[in-house]
């Protein structure tokens, strides 16, 4: 049997989620605490991703990150990196599929956050960043968990962005989920019953573990 | 030593009210902050740390703190929800505001945390908490400790053993400290200055005797029987007899003055 597809999903999936915990980080932390104006734009832009059909999303990425377009040519030009039907490509597609995976989580854990702990880090002395990382995200390590493991589990899931962004290119764009379409398509039901059979049980432990972890983190009073 | 002038405008529960505070502080003060809720007492303490921006200027040892930012202002702060942080141990704390482990120690052996340094703080009592959070406040050697209603939480026994140790605390570390509180019995204890807001504005300003001290007090009482002249009366709780005029008649409010002594 190939593994290929399944390693590029978590290959990809890792990926997504580390970047969009870094970028997601300051994004939910500056939403958690403004009073801006702004906060309910920013808020419905980063949760587009969840109601908008892949297929839109896809079509917009696909147009943006074009070599034809002014940002896909000037990565090509600058980087020589190929945004469109590349691994490259679909780590960028995935980051914004998924942003809003990583980010509601997070803000929701921060908004949770007793307004005090945080004030009497400043007053400690420390920095809005020390802040973060040493009081407010060990304070919130469910949300930090499954925002985390969601984050990384959805992307493993995503089909209709990977398809359109990327095609299906074996061993570079080729993901467990386009895989098993193309299996179906092909009326290769055996492998397609193992490759579905493989990503459900390996979905269902992983939400399992997350919601094991925040039962437990209530029971020893953490939140 | 500390010299505030400071105006801000609160939109509070009870509508719009204009804080307006210019205040002297000596080094090593103990002040009170007293008045009804709502009055800006709290407020008046965020502005001082920094917390919450005002109009005006706060001057320590001459250097204003307009623009220094929470973070570099030389202050203590203590909490009324204790504000711990949950995720470290009580020494943990201590040495996350400052790594001086000789300081720390000597903080916990004074207020009796000794024995509870290790402890994850969530499993605190609230006078213990609430004595974690003060020494925390300590660790900076603030030049300024604030505490929000300090003893609000906790019944008498733990209010004194608390007192004393802000008294054993203050006594060690002469900071100049404003003390926002409703309770009495603390603030004679404590505090060498009271001062009293009402509305944003300070009222009194003085020591305990010349701000809390009353002449008389008028208390109600309800009759409830009368007996050749003498009615009984419910008075904070209790029965008393006491003689009344003869119009007087039963389930009558009637005042009772209780007079004090000028000291």
């Amino acid at each position: 049997m190939d593994f290929a597809p399944f390693l590029l999903s978590f290959k990809l999936a890792g990926l997504t989620t580390f970047i969009l915990f870094v970028l997601a980080l300051p994004l939910a932390w500056w939403l958690s605490q403004t009073s801006s104006k702004s906060k309910p734009v920013i808020e419905a832009i980063t949760a587009l991703p969840i109601v908008l059909p892949p297929s839109v999303l896809g079509f917009y990425l696909l147009v943006v990150l074009s070599p034809n377009s002014a940002l896909g040519g000037f990565f090509e030009d600058v980087f020589g990196l190929k945004l469109v039907f590349s691994f490259t490509g679909l780590v960028v597609a995935s980051c914004f599929y998924s942003l809003p995976f990583m980010v509601q989580p997070l803000q929701s854990g921060f908004e949770s956050l007793n307004k005090h702990m945080i004030e009497a880090s400043y007053l400690a002395g420390k920095s809005k960043m020390q802040t973060v990382i040493k009081v407010a995200l060990p304070n919130i390590k469910p949300s930090l968990i499954t925002a985390l493991i969601i984050t990384f589990a959805h992307t493993v899931g995503e089909f209709g962005v990977v398809l359109m962004v990327g095609g299906s290119i074996p061993e570079e764009t080729r993901v467990a989920s386009v895989a098993i379409y193309e299996m179906v398509e092909m009326m290769e039901y055996g492998q397609a019953h193992i490759y579905s059979g493989i990503m459900l049980g390996m979905s269902f432990v992983v939400l399992l573990a997350v919601y094991i972890f925040n039962h437990k983190q209530k029971k020893i009073g953490i939140v | 030593m500390i010299d505030i002038h400071i105006q801000k405008q609160l939109h509070g529960a009870n509508g719009n009210m204009n804080l307006a505070v210019k205040l002297h502080l000596a080094k090593g003060e103990f002040v009170a902050l007293m008045g009804e809720s709502g009055s800006g007492k709290t407020t008046l303490l965020r502005v001082l740390a920094g917390l919450e921006n005002a109009e005006g200027d706060i001057t320590v040892e001459g250097k204003s703190w307009k623009d220094v930012p929470p973070q570099q202002r030389e202050i203590g702060f203590v909490f009324q929800d204790y504000a711990l942080f949950d995720n470290m141990t009580v020494e943990e704390n201590l040495l996350f505001v400052n790594n001086d482990k000789a300081l720390a120690y000597e903080l916990l052996e004074m207020t009796g945390l000794t024995a509870f340094k290790d402890r994850n703080v969530t499993g605190l009592s609230g006078g213990q908490k609430q004595r974690v959070a003060l020494c925390r406040a300590m660790m900076k050697k603030p030049k300024l400790l604030l505490m929000d209603e300090p003893l609000s939480a906790l019944d008498t026994s733990l209010r004194i053993k608390l007192q004393n140790d802000i008294k054993a605390l203050h006594k060690r570390f002469g900071m100049t400290t404003i003390m926002v509180s409703h309770d009495v019995p603390a603030v004679v204890f404590l505090a060498s200055r009271v001062l009293l807001l009402e509305q944003g504005k300070i009222l009194k300003d003085g020591t305990v005797a010349e701000t809390l001290l009353i002449d008389n007090r008028i208390l109600t009482a309800e009759v409830l029987s009368i007996k050749q002249g003498k009615a009984t009366v419910t008075i904070l709780d209790k029965l008393m007899e006491v003689e009344v005029a003869s119009h007087t008649q039963v389930g009558q409010h009637i005042n009772i003055t209780l007079k004090g002594r000028t000291l």
